[in-house]
């Protein structure tokens, strides 16, 4: 189990990322997207924070540099997440098929 | 030649081992010793045990007359809710796991203790705050939601101490977390020289499923929890359709994890008896490969299958067929285990030990809890059944027909090594078929009382359903002595019982290969495992069948 060591730089990086990512959010919540497509400004505020999501795993949790194993577990992780909502949204989506 | 087996020669307790290492209440509570551990656990879930014990006791009490004899309506839902909570994650979840797994599980694989030692009693620490939580509910107004804490009852309407319990459960799911984190990473990077993947027992096997339960779902029940308690504490909106939440949703997560923590409690009771055929069958076991491959199968496929218990509770027709056919899927793994253990038995030399008969009842009431889950699992019946007391006695043939019988069978296998000394055999035995006889008197007429359409969760019953809710009370007293006996005889035994020595079965685990009860860094040297699993030809080593002499017999606490 080697630690890797991550140089300062990096950190300060990822840092600057995420500060930049979250003025993202605060700017896009004021525009109103959603005149365009309904529910946007839900979904654009979720891919930066997916984002924003993705930079720590991969470099303040190390999961960049770590095993195989290590990553399998991680994707191990959103694996479920993703069995969890869709079978849920199967549910959710067939609702409407439903003859009464 | 005699044709009576041999007697295990005479043993004396080794001069130094794990309980008498250090003395005093701090070397218990401050200890990183995974056995030690294990019995503060021990101490722990049997204490639950009573609690819930003692609100089941209240319960069938209560049912003895058709208008209810105890206690009133809104106490009733509290005994329900509070027996649920206590069982299920205070008693059952960490019962098999943290107790027998927590002892076994370095011993097995021939490693001085597990991965991560502090974080191991930090477990226990987590649980017995989370058990103070719930315990602060319980005596502070009770708990009223059900075990299921569906909202909107639990996040608005219920009048009970709700808040703390959730909170006490979210605490404790940490306790879950990290037990299966420390088993996931002692098997992976902790196994002795030799002790290849295909060479642990499958008592291991289960474990390692179980843990991947405790890492991936017990995150999702501890925060859907939590969600449902800052609705109820701070009217945020997630599962109140006022506030633009959705119950369902509720429903959908909190089965997300609870119908995979079924078999966080029936996975290691697979394993215990996996443990226990074949040592007393004298037999390798029928179909390791398959036996360990369904423990992971099961752990897979247990999270595709948990809106079966949403069929009448507002999910589409269509998600309920994909649910209904995935549950059926289920039960292959599960069907795969009963046979092997079976085959496992053919032609076997069988002596019918304390263990044996538990593992012997276990299989018979796991094949009925198990049919009658896919009855359950049958749309148009489960219409007929749902919320009746055929659920009650379908989980309950499961989690205490299947999942108690194997803890305290696998009490009885291995506490020759956890405590050094024999129990009384034919008291022994005898528990095992009061419990055997209580335990099917106690449920298998709430089979029948569900399907002639007695709901559950209800406070009283029309006169007709009397006789056979007699009967279950009357079931529920021999069970309660079933339960009492071993308590006794086994405190009893840890100082007046025989010493056992190292393997008074004769078993083939690397646990048997060490002294009982065994050092605090488990073994002398560091073992090279050179056999094949469950081996009772090929062990000269351990005494047991060679082709020229035979078997040895058990020993026994009263020979
Ligand atoms: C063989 C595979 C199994 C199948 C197909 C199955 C199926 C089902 C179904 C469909 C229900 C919902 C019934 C209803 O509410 O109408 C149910 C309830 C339940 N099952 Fe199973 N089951 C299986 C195994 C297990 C196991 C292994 C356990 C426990 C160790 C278990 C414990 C429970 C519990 C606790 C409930 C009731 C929960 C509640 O509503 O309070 N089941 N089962
Ligand atoms: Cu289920």
């Amino acid at each position: 189990m080697s630690e890797h060591i991550v140089s300062p730089k990096i950190y300060i990086l990822i840092f600057a990322a995420l500060m930049i990512l979250t003025i993202t959010t605060v700017y896009a919540a004021t525009v109103d997207l959603n005149a365009h497509f309904a529910g946007l400004n839900v979904i654009v505020a979720l891919l930066i924070a997916t984002c924003k999501a993705v930079l720590v795993i991969l470099f303040f949790m190390h999961a960049y540099y770590s095993s195989k194993r290590t990553k399998l577990i991680v994707f191990a992780g959103f694996f479920w997440l993703a069995i969890m909502l869709s079978l849920t949204l199967g549910d959710y989506g067939s609702r409407s098929w439903d003859v009464h | 030649m005699s044709t009576t087996p041999p007697k295990p020669p005479g043993y004396q307790l080794p001069e130094e081992h794990y309980l008498n290492a250090t003395y005093g209440i701090r070397s218990w509570l401050l200890t990183t010793d995974h056995k030690r551990i294990a019995l503060l656990y021990l101490a722990s879930v049997t204490f639950f045990f009573f609690i819930g014990g003692i609100f089941a006791t209240m319960i069938r009490i209560h049912l003895l007359t058709p208008a209810g004899y105890l206690v009133t309506p809104e106490t009733y839902n509290k005994l329900f809710t509070m027996h649920g909570v206590a069982m299920i994650f205070f008693f059952l979840i960490p019962s098999i796991p943290a107790v027998l797994g927590n002892f076994l599980i370095p011993l097995m694989i021939g490693a001085k203790d597990v991965a991560f030692p502090k974080l191991n009693l930090l477990s226990w620490y987590i649980y017995i705050t989370g058990g103070c939580f719930v315990l602060y509910s319980f005596a502070t107004g009770g708990l009223d939601t059900g075990w299921t804490f569906y909202t909107p009852l639990s996040s608005v309407y219920s009048n009970s101490a709700v808040t703390p319990a959730v909170i006490g459960i979210f605490i404790n799911g940490f306790s879950s977390i990290l037990t299966g984190l420390n088993f996931v990473v002692t098997i992976h990077t902790m196994r002795a020289p030799g002790m290849t993947w295909f060479r642990l027992p499958l008592f291991v096997w289960a474990q390692y499923s179980t843990s991947i339960i405790f890492i991936l779902g017990t995150p999702v029940i501890a925060i859907t929890l939590l969600l449902a308690g800052l609705e109820r504490m701070f009217h945020l909106g997630f599962f109140n359709p006022a506030l633009g939440g959705d119950p369902i949703l509720f429903q959908h997560l909190f089965w997300f994890y609870s119908h995979p923590a079924v078999y966080i409690m029936i996975l290691p009771a697979m394993g215990v008896i996996s443990e226990i055929i074949p040592t007393f069958a004298r037999k390798p076991i029928f179909g390791y490969t398959f036996i360990a491959a369904s423990s992971i199968a099961i752990a897979v496929i247990g999270f595709f299958v948990w809106a079966h218990h949403m069929f009448l509770t507002g999910e589409s027709t269509y998600a309920a067929l994909a649910f209904s056919l995935l549950s059926y899927l289920v039960a292959i793994p599960s069907a795969v285990k009963v046979f092997n253990w079976t085959s496992t038995l053919y032609k076997g030399s069988i002596s019918y030990d304390t263990p044996m008969l538990y593992a012997l009842g276990f299989i018979g009431l796991f094949l009925i809890g198990g049919l009658t889950g896919l009855f359950l699992a049958c749309l148009g019946l489960d219409i007929h059944i749902h919320d009746t007391y055929f659920v009650v006695a379908h989980f309950h043939y499961i989690m205490v027909g299947g999942a108690v019988m194997g803890y305290v069978g696998g009490l009885h296998f291995w506490w020759p090594k956890i405590t050094g000394k024999l129990y009384p055999e034919f008291l022994a035995r005898l528990a095992a078929v009061i419990l055997f006889v209580g335990f099917n008197l106690t449920f298998f007429p709430q089979f029948i009382l569900g399907y002639l359409g007695m709901p559950r969760r209800y406070h009283n019953y029309p006169p007709e359903f009397q006789v056979l809710n007699v009967m279950s009370t009357a079931g529920a007293s021999i069970l309660a002595l079933g339960y009492l006996l071993p308590m006794i005889y086994l405190t009893w035994s840890m100082r007046y019982g025989k010493v056992a020595g190292r393997n008074p079965w004769p078993a083939t685990g690397l646990e048997w290969t060490t002294a009982s009860p065994p050092l605090t860094e488990n073994f002398d040297v560091t073992p090279v495992v050179d056999w094949e699993p469950y081996d009772y030809k090929n062990r000269p080593d351990l005494g047991l069948q060679t082709p020229t002499a035979p078997t040895l017999a058990p020993a026994h606490g009263d020979d």
